[in-house]
């Protein structure tokens, strides 16, 4: 356990030494308290509307962000260390490439975590000083499961980073693999879901097609935090087939923490196949 | 006699189809200093990735420190100086060495210790990226003697050393080896390590070609051995054991004798009262010549010798 925290603490400290920690925090504070006083803007309202339209707003945001920044931190994991020619004297200590892989998850984890909480948690605070009579236990439920959930979504694209980084063989491959990674669940997976939906012309059972929608961790993510509000379904594009979904809350998050547990799995054994 | 720091019998490696490693057979004992030699391809790195427990052999049988390779509580006793060895830029030199301590399991106080034994102490808080090659290749000597190892692997420890750094490396190795330290050192520079190693293991086309100390690779070899004599001025001498007689500057010659009758000409010259007399038995470089070239392997030119 001693080495997974070693490992994860050198992690950690990069991602404080060159910033990425600073810079995804002030991101995050930035857009979110953006959204929450001119997301309405479109319509014609300035200033916070309501916590649902909110979470629903930065949701969506953080669909985008959350994997493009996950993988961004992690896409040279491993093809980084044998390319800058650490990855042979690592392996020489006592270590194994599961303790390696666990600590540089865990401290790319924490960095992400933290980023998210200082981030978006710095929103929620604005928020309960800011607005008036604004109900803080719908506030703090809220962002905590906003918090937690886009967490848990860059966790899975951590794990999906090690994948990649694994697997390539020099760092530019693992980052056009990361890019390609990224494009495929954020932007293609729902296209193509609305393509077979208005191809299929109603052949493909209604049944089967918002199951199809927990093939894609993004979407299982937004179905939590649209979800969890009485106007959640009303989300637009493949979103509008979450309310045929017979699935809780708590059968979502499960389903977002076995992708982590899967793609994880995948991780280690791409790792442990690669010859280093 | 001691149980042995590493142990190879039979050891054989492929990838695939390609067969790396034939057979292989060594040991190394408690305090010993080593040389593993061979051309690029000879498997000397694979010997050492086995050896390290990076992978597995296919065949026969390997231990290291009585154990298995990728065993960690025998990694822990391991110690590996790569070449050119390399470390995280952004760190500093104190930084990466705390960082490997506690990866090694060693004492972080041993981190100041070990600075000052390879002479980086005023560079410590400098960060990797601007040190040098040689500081760089003494921060890695110091990353491999993290926990006192027992066994000390370093693969081309004098690349980019300069001749001082390079000498005091090799008395820290002869100080280790005093100690109860086993060191294997690949090396290319064969004068360099001649006069510390006790064993020298000879590598060809993934054979072992010989395994055995200086005088054991002579006396297999049968190379003559050179006799420089100064003042004879073209005396007569008749020995059969002389294979040939050459002329040098300022009075010299040189005679390549057969190694069993070196004494004995020796003897024959000293009663000819001559100026000076120089005896040069084959040297390493001589030795790992022949060794290699009577395997058949691959010369500078690519050329099969």
């Amino acid at each position: 356990m001693s080495q997974i925290f070693n490992i994860a603490r050198k992690e950690f400290s990069d991602g404080l030494r060159n910033r990425w920690m600073l810079a995804i925090s002030l991101l995050f504070a930035a857009l979110a308290v953006g959204i929450a006083w001119f997301g309405a803007a479109a319509s014609g309202q300035v200033g916070f509307t309501s916590i649902p339209a909110t979470i629903a707003s930065l949701a969506s945001l953080a669909t985008f962000l959350m994997p493009l920044i996950a993988l961004l931190l992690a896409y040279d994991a491993i093809v980084g260390e044998e390319e800058g020619g650490t990855l042979m004297l690592l392996l020489t200590y006592p270590l194994t490439r599961g303790q390696l892989l666990a600590g540089k998850f865990l401290g790319h984890g924490m960095i992400l975590g933290l980023a998210t909480l200082i981030g978006f948690g710095s929103a929620a605070v604005a928020i309960a000083i800011l607005v008036p009579d604004v109900s803080l236990g719908l506030l703090i439920s809220a962002f905590v499961r906003f918090i937690l959930s886009s967490t848990l979504l860059g966790l899975v694209f951590l794990a999906f980073a090690y994948v990649l980084s694994s697997r390539a063989t020099e760092k530019s491959t693992a980052a056009g693999l990361a890019l390609g990674v990224w494009f495929l669940f954020v932007l293609v997976f729902d296209l193509a879901l609305l393509t077979i939906l208005v191809v299929s012309e109603g052949k493909i059972s209604p049944e089967l097609l918002p199951w199809l929608l927990l093939l894609n961790p993004a979407d299982i993510y937004r179905l939590i935090n649209l979800g969890g509000f009485e106007a959640g379904a009303q989300g637009l594009g493949v979103m509008s087939l979450a309310g045929d979904l017979p699935m809780g809350q708590a059968a979502l998050w499960l389903c977002l923490l076995v992708w982590l547990g899967v793609v994880l799995g995948w991780a280690h054994l791409a790792f442990a196949k690669r010859v280093g | 006699m001691m149980s042995a720091v590493v142990e190879l019998n039979q050891v054989c490696q492929h990838y695939g189809k390609f067969q790396v490693l034939h057979d292989i057979s060594w040991n190394l004992q408690p305090g010993e200093i080593m040389g593993l030699f061979g051309h690029n391809g000879a498997g000397k790195t694979t010997t050492v990735r086995l050896i390290l427990g990076l992978i597995r052999h296919s065949s026969g049988e390997l231990k290291v420190l009585g154990g298995q390779a990728h065993d960690a509580k025998i990694r822990q006793q391991i110690g590996f100086l790569p070449e050119n060895v390399m470390f995280y830029p952004q760190l500093t030199g104190l930084e990466t060495l705390q960082h490997f301590a506690r990866l090694k399991g060693a004492p972080i106080g041993q981190v100041e210790q070990l600075l000052d034994q390879v002479g980086l102490t005023a560079a410590s808080g400098q960060r990797v990226k601007a040190y040098s090659k040689g500081m760089r290749q003494r921060l890695g000597l110091a990353q491999a003697l993290l926990g006192d190892p027992k066994l000390l692997i370093m693969d081309e420890p004098t690349v980019g050393l300069d001749p001082i750094a390079t000498q005091s490396l090799y008395r820290l190795m002869e100080k280790l080896r005093n100690e109860g330290t086993s060191i294997i050192i690949c090396s290319h520079v064969l004068p360099g390590v001649e006069s510390y190693i006790d064993k020298a293991v000879v590598m060809a086309r993934g054979h072992l070609e010989i395994v055995g100390n200086l005088y054991e690779l002579r006396e297999h070899a049968g190379l003559p051995v050179y006799i420089r004599v100064r003042g004879l001025n073209g005396r007569e001498l008749a020995h059969p054991a002389i294979d040939s007689r050459s002329q040098l500057h300022d009075g010299w010659e040189e005679l390549a004798v057969r190694p069993d009758a070196r004494l004995e000409i020796v003897g024959q010259l000293l009663q000819q009262q001559p100026l000076d007399l120089e005896v040069r038995p084959p040297s390493l470089e001589d030795l790992y010549c022949y060794y290699t070239e009577k395997a058949g392997a691959v010369g500078v030119a690519g050329v099969q010798q």
